[in-house]
């Protein structure tokens, strides 16, 4: 209609989809269902940067500080990483996830860790280290050592821990989706009021894993959180080369589920959307949160980044999430310059420490290979 | 001892090991109020409830990885295929996720799944529905290999198969589903995963085959013992673990082995038996190792031609007599 807003256009939309019987005849004489507004007419919610104080989302000041430090953990875990990698210690792919931080620290204040479950994708060192596991494994993993949280049998793209719910650590796009689905089913099924939240980057969005699980995600009603982490590539394919529709939040549409668009350069925009996805999760509605991010290294190590700007690059890290918390505490009066410092200094001991635990760590003995393929003692393996 | 249908021994185990444990789900296309593709869950979603037993969209890829998610959390999925050449787009999810996710955190999950379904050929359907899948999966190291020739083994083995702590691939048949045989009505029946049946003694030759193929074999032995050869019949239920000991020690008595395999030949399930008899049994052979196996060509629709493309019975004892050296 002519000088129609897009509000008043979508509300229009809704109260047509509305006003239709749950049943319509169609042209040839069949029932069939007409489609209701949980699907098309949806809306979405937005979770702006700058948005929520700490107080409003309860956080105390040690809450705070406690999320820089654990933003700050996984930042100088992967920049030693990354010095490691050169140094060959490290073999095999490297992704990091660095700059994209406020989304696991954001997440991990959302769910509790051991009690609800986390899936990801193989850029998986900093949900890790954000639900707790130790640094010392994750380090040793990556070196290859026994002492690795997969007993080095996994390395970087596999970290897993069952004793904080995270399942891993996944190598091939978007084939953990319905892994998620199914944990989340798992936790429906044994009423044990846990929820599962599933990460995957935006170029997972397109393989028909995603869609299938979100399907049977929204048809079942499990209680899962499907995270799409936008950072921008895939590899080094922008979205809009891939994507027909880079809004990636309003698949959710699709399933019939909530969606949300979420900055995830802001660690309180995220726990605030995650909070209360989770929260629907838990009464069993899952949805599709789209948080968009930006990675700052390459897609992996062996990565020059050529299909990107450097002025692009260093816009993005102007928005930088850890310097962000950093300005806020120091504007709050959360923290000084010196509180701030220290916690750094503490958090570049802890990684140096891991170094030191991976380097001492024992190589897998060679024995070692014919275990932990089956839970079967004594299978007879081919030799 | 029971008779039953295939199908209604399937279905058996099911029920009794869905009684025996919460844990256990069932879950595919039509498996609820359609009651089975093949009418192997018939009733099963009235007896369980459709929490227990559900019905899925057109999704293997997603529903199989929904399996092996519940698995990892705890649960003690049956997915079922309603053929394994529809389990293709889901091959991502057994051979990525299932056989290797527990090797790949250091052994901190367990995945105590079985995905079930008819495997082989299934008549006249073309290439697309004809396929054997065995030959495959039973090179991912991981996973656990069954394929059933006889309501019994599909009982025995399946239960056990339920009980599992590893991912099993649980493979049928369209064909057999509706064939009778006797079935154990011992109390909790179960067959040990791994372990071969022989089927018929005797020491003329050996000849091995599984899932229809058994039955060939079984029909060329008849042959055989009317030309006044008797030969040893081994159904090796498991293909992965294989039981070698059991072809060993048969093919050391016989001095010779034709293997019967629906599988394409190349790579197959045939050809690692032969490999494994030649290594461990060379000075006992007095005769090459031969093998029976489909056409090295995709299945056919034309009737002449796919009675062609199968191992037959007839095939199999005219490979018997040239290792028999009686031709």
């Amino acid at each position: 209609m002519a000088g129609e807003t897009e509000a008043t256009k979508e509300k229009r939309a809704t109260k047509a989809v509305n006003n239709l019987p749950k049943h319509a005849e169609s042209t040839n004489g069949h029932m069939r269902r007409v489609p209701t507004q949980k699907g098309f007419g949806a809306s979405f919610d937005v979770y702006e940067a700058d948005a929520v104080t700490h107080e409003e989302l309860d956080l105390s000041t040690e809450d705070v500080l406690v999320m820089y430090r654990n933003m700050l953990l996984q930042r100088r875990f992967e920049e030693r990483s990354a010095q490691m990698y050169g140094k060959q210690k490290i073999g095999g792919f490297l992704h990091l996830y660095i700059g994209q931080e406020a989304i696991s620290t954001g997440t991990v204040d959302a769910i509790t860790v051991g009690h609800d479950s986390v899936i990801t994708a193989y850029r998986d060192h900093g949900i890790a280290l954000a639900a707790g596991m130790s640094p010392d494994a994750c380090m040793a993993e990556l070196f290859g050592k026994v002492g690795g949280c997969s007993k080095g049998k996994g390395g970087s793209m596999h970290f897993f821990s069952n004793e904080h719910r995270v399942f891993g650590g996944h190598g091939i796009v978007g084939a953990h989706i319905p892994l998620a689905v199914g944990i989340a089913f798992a936790h429906k099924y044994k009423k044990d009021d846990g929820v599962c939240v599933g990460f995957f980057g935006d170029g997972a969005v397109w393989q028909g894993s995603f869609h299938e699980a979100a399907n049977l995600a929204s048809l079942y009603e499990v209680p899962v959180v499907l995270v799409i982490e936008n950072n921008q590539y895939a590899m080094g394919t922008a979205v809009d080369r891939a994507a027909a529709e880079p809004d990636l939040y309003k698949q959710a549409a699709g399933y019939a589920m909530p969606g949300a668009l979420v900055n995830g350069m802001d660690v309180f925009s995220v726990c605030k959307a995650m909070r209360n996805h989770v929260a629907m999760a838990r009464r069993f509605q899952p949805s599709i949160v789209e948080i968009r991010t930006y990675r700052y290294r390459g897609h992996s190590m062996s990565d020059p980044g050529k299909y990107r700007t450097r002025e692009e690059l260093d816009a993005e890290k102007s928005r930088d999430p850890i310097l962000r918390l950093k300005s806020y505490i120091l504007d709050h009066g959360i923290g000084t310059n010196d509180a701030l410092d220290a916690i750094d200094q503490s958090v570049k001991e802890e990684v140096m420490a891991s170094v030191t635990f991976a380097e001492n760590s024992p190589l897998p003995p060679l024995e070692a290979i014919y275990e932990d393929v089956y839970s079967e003692e004594g299978f007879p393996f081919l030799t | 001892m029971a008779t039953l249908q295939l199908r209604e021994a399937v279905r058996a185990a099911m029920i009794e090991e869905m009684e025996r444990d919460e844990d256990v789900f069932l879950m595919g296309e039509e498996v609820a109020e359609y009651h089975g593709a093949y009418k192997v869950s018939e009733g099963m979603q009235e007896m369980f409830g459709p929490g227990r037993v559900i019905d899925t969209p057109i999704s293997e890829n997603g529903f199989a990885g929904l399996g092996i998610g519940a698995a990892m959390n705890g649960l003690r999925p049956i997915i079922e295929f309603m053929t394994w050449n529809f389990a293709f787009v889901a091959m991502d999810q057994l051979v990525n996720n299932a056989a290797k996710i527990r090797y790949m955190s250091g052994g901190q999950y367990s995945f105590p799944i079985v995905f079930r379904g008819p495997n082989g050929a299934a008549g006249q359907l073309a290439a697309t529905h004809n396929s054997s899948v065995e030959s495959i999966y039973s090179s991912f190291p991981g996973l656990k290999v069954i394929s059933i020739s006889n309501p019994d083994d599909a009982k025995g083995l399946l239960k056990s198969a339920i009980r599992d702590n590893d991912p099993v691939l649980f493979l049928e048949s369209e064909f057999m589903y509706g064939m009778k045989g006797e079935v154990s009505d011992a109390e909790d029946y179960t067959i040990p995963i791994g372990k071969a049946r022989i089927a018929r003694e005797g020491d003329a030759v050996t000849i091995i085959g599984h899932n229809k193929s058994y039955w060939r074999a079984m029909e060329a032995a008849e042959q055989l013992a009317a030309d006044g050869y008797e030969a040893e019949v081994i159904d090796p239920r498991t293909i992965r673990p294989f039981d070698w000991d059991a072809v060993v020690a048969s093919v050391r008595k016989t001095n010779r082995c034709v293997i019967v395999d629906e599988s394409n030949p190349f790579a197959s399930v045939s050809s690692e038996i032969a490999y494994q008899i030649q290594a461990r049994c060379f000075d006992d052979l007095d005769a090459p190792v031969k093998r029976v196996t489909s056409k090295d060509v995709p299945a056919p629709y034309a009737k002449n031609l796919m009675e062609f493309y199968l191992p037959s019975a007839e095939d199999t004892y005219r490979t018997c007599r040239e290792v028999l050296y009686l031709d």
